[in-house]
C-alpha cells in the first residue's frame, strides 16, 4: 500500500500523520478548556524570570 | 555566494533583528505576556516551542540517517508528535508549569532542586547540563556548517567559525532572551521550507505512490556492508533479532537495535527530559495555553522530522534515477586516495603516484557548477561504471548522472569510503532542488539552527551560572551574570572545537547520546516528582546517578560505536574496543544505554523512595500547591 514494501513502515507512516491528526482534535476539542486565573505566584514567577534570567542574556 | 543568496541573507537577519528589536521595545518575551496576566497565541507558542525542539540535527543529521537506513526512522516521527507534543502538552506540561511557578523555579535543574529540597541535587543537574549539552550544540552547529560547507564550497573548518561566529553576534544582540516573535518567525521558515521540500520531491518522483513505489524496487542496490547489518530496503524495517553469540553472520541485526533503541527510542523519549523544553512550560499562562498550542504543534513536528525522514529516504531514488547535474565537467580523472581502508579520509595522491596502483586509490568525476566562478573550488562525484557524462558541445553545459545512492553521492574528499550520513541531506537540496529553493532551506536551517542553540546556550549558560555557581557560592546577581555569560561563551567554544574534532556520521549519534543520557538522568526524578507525593531526596538522587552512571559506562565500554570513538576502552583493555565477553552476542554492543539505564533508574526511584522515609509532609503538601513552610 502506499508503495511502501513493509508493514511496520507503513503503520510508522500512517500513524505519524494520525498522530498530528489527534493532537489536532485535542486541541480543537479543548480549546476552551483549562483556562486558570493568573494568580500573583504566577505574575511574581514572570517577573523575576524577567530581571533575573533574561537579564543576564 | 551568490547575490540572491547574500540578499536573502541580509533580509532574513534584518527581519530577525527587527522582531527582536520589537520584542526589547515592546517587551515581548513569554515572561513579559505572563507579567501582563495575558498569553501568547497558541499558534505563536507552538511555532516557538517547535522551533525549539527542532533543529538543524533533525533535517540534516536525522534526515540523512534516513537516507542511509529508510523511511522506518518515521518511527521517530511518530514519538516526536505522540511522545514530544501530545503526551508533554497534556500531561506534563501543566504540572510542569504550576509546581515550577509555586516554587518559583526558573531553571530545570532548580526545579528539582526546589521539589526534593536538595541544593546537591540542583548542582549535580546543572552539571550534567553544562557538560554535556556542547555535544548536542555541536550537532545542530555541524548542520548548518554541512549546508554552508557544501552550498558554497569552502572547508567544514571555515563554515564552523562562520556559524560560530553567527551564533556570537545573535548571542550578543539579544538573541538568547526567547523573544517569541522572533521564534515564530524562524518557526514560520521552517515549515514554509519543508512543506516545499516535501511537495518538490514527491512531483520530482512522480507522486506519493510512485514515489514510493521507486525506493522499495531499489532494494536490491543496498550495499553489501549495510545488508550484512540487516538492511533490507529503504521502505522496510531492519532484520530484527539477537544474534547467536559467535555466529558468522552476527551483525545481522545491528542496525534493527541501533535505528529502534538509539534513534527513535533515544531521541523519542528523551525528548521529555530536555531541559531547554521544560522550563518552556513555566511561560505559558495555563493549561488551555498547552491544549491550544497542542494543535500546532503536531501538525508542526509532522512537517518537520515527518518530512526530513521521507525526502531522505526518497533521495535515494531520486539520486540514481533523476539526478542530471548540468555542469561543466573538469575531469573525470581526479584521483583520491584513503591511507586507511574504509576509516582513512580521502586525500589527494601524492605528486608523482600512480593513482591505478595506489592502495586506497579512488576515481572522481571533477565538475563545477554553471553559477560557480572559474577559480571556486570543485565538487567531485565517485565515478562508477554506471557514470554517464554526456559532453555540451560548445557553450553547452555538460550533463552529468552519477546513478549513486544517497550515502555513495555523499563520500568525496574529506570523507572515507564510507561515505558521510550528514552531507546526503545538502548533496539532495543542491542537486534536486532550484537554486533559489537552495536560499529558503538555507534560511530554513539557519532558522532551525538559530533557535535551538539560543536555548541551548541559555539553558548551559544558567545551569553554570544559577544552579551551581550560585548554588555552591551563595553569590548572589553580579556575580552570577558574569559566570553565566562566561558559561555561554564557554559553551559556544565547546561546540565549535567538538565540531572541528568528530566532524563526519556524528550530528545523528550525538544527538541520540544526548538525549538518551537525560532521559536516563533526569526522566524518573522529574515525572515521578511532578506526580508521586512519595518521591523523595534520595531516590532522586539515587535515581540520577543511576541512569547518568549506568549511561555514561554502557556508551563509554560496551556500546562499540560510542566506545570506539572514545577511545578510553582500548586504552585499558589493550586495544579492545569493548570488555564485553567475546563469547556473547554481538548484539549487546549496539544497545543503545537507554534501554538498560532507564529502567534502571526509574526501579531505583521506586524502590528508594518506597525503602526510605517519605519527605517532610509540610513540604510535600507546598511542593503540591500548600502554603510554604514555617522555617
Amino acid at each position: 500500500m502506499l508503495g511502501i514494501a513493509d508493514k511496520w513502515v507503513l503503520l510508522a507512516y500512517v500513524l505519524s500523520i494520525l498522530s498530528a491528526i489527534l493532537c489536532v482534535v485535542y486541541g480543537w476539542r479543548t480549546w476552551n478548556k483549562g483556562d486558570e486565573p493568573v494568580k500573583q505566584e504566577d505574575v511574581q514567577w514572570a517577573k523575576e524570570e524577567k530581571e533575573e534570567v533574561e537579564e543576564t542574556l | 555566494m551568490d547575490a540572491l543568496t547574500i540578499v536573502a541573507v541580509i533580509v532574513y537577519l534584518l527581519a530577525t533583528c527587527f522582531l527582536g528589536y520589537l520584542g526589547y521595545r515592546q517587551t515581548k518575551t513569554a515572561a513579559d505576556y505572563l507579567v501582563a496576566g495575558r498569553s501568547a497565541s497558541p499558534l505563536v507558542m507552538a511555532l516557538s516551542y517547535g522551533a525549539t525542539f527542532i533543529s538543524t540535527s533533525a533535517i540534516v543529521g536525522f534526515g540523512g540517517v534516513a537516507a542511509n537506513l529508510g523511511m522506518g526512522l518515521l518511527w521517530l516521527t511518530v514519538l516526536n508528535i505522540f511522545v514530544g507534543i501530545f503526551i508533554a502538552f497534556v500531561f506534563l506540561g501543566g504540572a510542569t508549569r504550576r509546581m515550577g511557578h509555586h516554587l518559583d523555579a526558573h531553571t530545570f535543574p532548580e526545579l528539582l532542586g526546589k521539589r526534593y529540597d536538595s541544593r546537591a541535587l540542583q548542582i549535580i543537574t546543572g552539571l550534567i547540563i553544562f557538560l554535556f549539552m556542547p555535544l548536542y550544540a555541536m550537532a545542530v552547529m555541524l548542520g548548518m556548517a554541512q549546508f554552508l560547507s557544501n552550498q558554497f564550497v569552502v572547508s567544514l573548518n571555515v563554515s564552523l567559525l562562520i556559524c560560530a561566529i553567527i551564533v556570537a553576534l545573535y548571542v550578543i544582540a539579544g538573541g538568547l532572551k526567547g523573544v517569541m516573535l522572533t521564534d515564530a518567525l524562524q518557526g514560520t521558515i521552517m515549515l514554509a521550507g519543508m512543506i516545499l521540500l516535501l511537495v518538490v520531491t514527491y512531483v520530482k518522483l512522480g507522486g506519493v505512490t510512485a514515489a514510493h513505489q521507486a525506493l522499495t524496487d531499489m532494494s536490491g542496490q543496498v550495499p553489501k556492508p549495510l545488508q550484512a547489518m540487516g538492511h533490507q530496503g529503504w521502505t522496510s524495517m531492519p532484520a530484527f533479532g539477537w544474534a547467536k553469540p559467535g555466529a558468522a553472520d552476527g551483525h545481522r541485526y545491528d542496525l534493527w537495535w541501533t535505528m529502534v533503541t538509539t534513534i527513535v527510542m533515544g531521541v523519542g523519549i528523551g525528548v521529555l527530559a530536555q531541559p531547554q523544553l521544560i522550563v518552556r512550560f513555566m511561560t505559558v499562562k495555563s493549561r488551555q495555553s498547552l491544549n491550544r498550542a497542542a494543535m500546532a504543534g503536531g501538525i508542526f513536528i509532522l512537517f518537520m522530522t515527518g518530512v526530513a525522514f521521507v525526502t531522505g529516504a526518497l533521495s535515494n531514488a531520486y539520486f540514481v534515477q533523476k539526478e542530471e547535474i548540468k555542469c561543466k565537467v573538469i575531469t573525470d580523472q581526479a584521483w583520491f586516495f584513503a591511507d586507511a581502508k574504509d576509516k582513512g579520509i580521502l586525500k589527494e595522491l601524492p605528486a608523482g603516484a600512480d593513482p591505478k596502483t595506489t592502495p586506497g586509490g579512488a576515481r572522481f568525476v571533477a565538475y563545477r557548477l554553471l553559477h560557480e566562478r572559474e577559480d571556486q573550488s570543485a565538487h567531485y562525484v565517485l565515478w562508477t561504471p554506471k557514470t554517464s557524462i554526456v559532453l555540451g558541445a560548445g557553450d553547452e553545459p555538460d550533463l552529468l548522472r552519477p546513478g549513486l545512492i544517497g550515502i555513495a553521492r555523499s563520500i568525496g574528499p574529506g570523507t572515507t569510503m564510507k561515505g558521510d550520513v550528514d552531507r546526503i541531506i545538502p548533496r539532495y537540496v543542491e542537486s534536486a532542488l532550484p537554486r533559489w529553493f537552495s536560499v529558503i532551506f538555507l534560511l530554513t536551517l539557519l532558522s532551525a539552527a538559530m533557535s535551538t542553540m539560543s536555548s541551548q546556550f541559555h539553558t548551559m549558560g544558567t545551569a553554570i551560572g544559577r544552579d551551581v555557581f550560585e548554588q555552591v557560592t551563595h553569590h548572589h546577581a553580579g556575580k552570577t551574570i558574569l559566570i553565566t555569560r562566561i558559561g555561554i561563551l564557554i559553551g559556544i567554544v565547546a561546540a565549535l572545537v567538538a565540531g572541528y574534532f568528530i566532524r563526519s556520521n556524528v550530528i545523528a549519534l550525538a544527538t541520540a547520546i544526548f538525549f538518551g543520557l537525560c532521559a536516563a538522568s533526569f526522566l524518573p526524578a522529574f515525572v515521578l516528582g511532578l506526580f508521586w507525593r512519595r518521591m523523595n531526596k534520595q531516590a532522586a538522587v539515587s535515581s540520577m546517578l543511576v541512569g547518568f552512571l549506568v549511561s555514561l559506562f554502557w556508551n563509554v565500554f560496551v556500546n562499540l560505536k560510542v566506545a570506539d570513538s572514545v577511545g578510553l576502552c582500548k586504552a585499558m583493555f589493550a586495544g579492545r574496543s569493548t570488555p564485553v565477553p567475546q563469547n556473547w552476542s554481538v548484539t549487546w554492543n549496539v544497545v543503545d544505554p537507554l534501554v538498560v539505564a532507564l529502567p534502571l533508574a526509574v526501579v531505583t526511584a521506586v524502590v528508594v523512595a518506597l525503602a526510605t522515609r517519605p519527605m517532610d509532609s509540610a513540604h510535600v503538601a507546598h511542593v503540591f500547591g500548600g502554603a510554604k513552610p514555617k522555617a
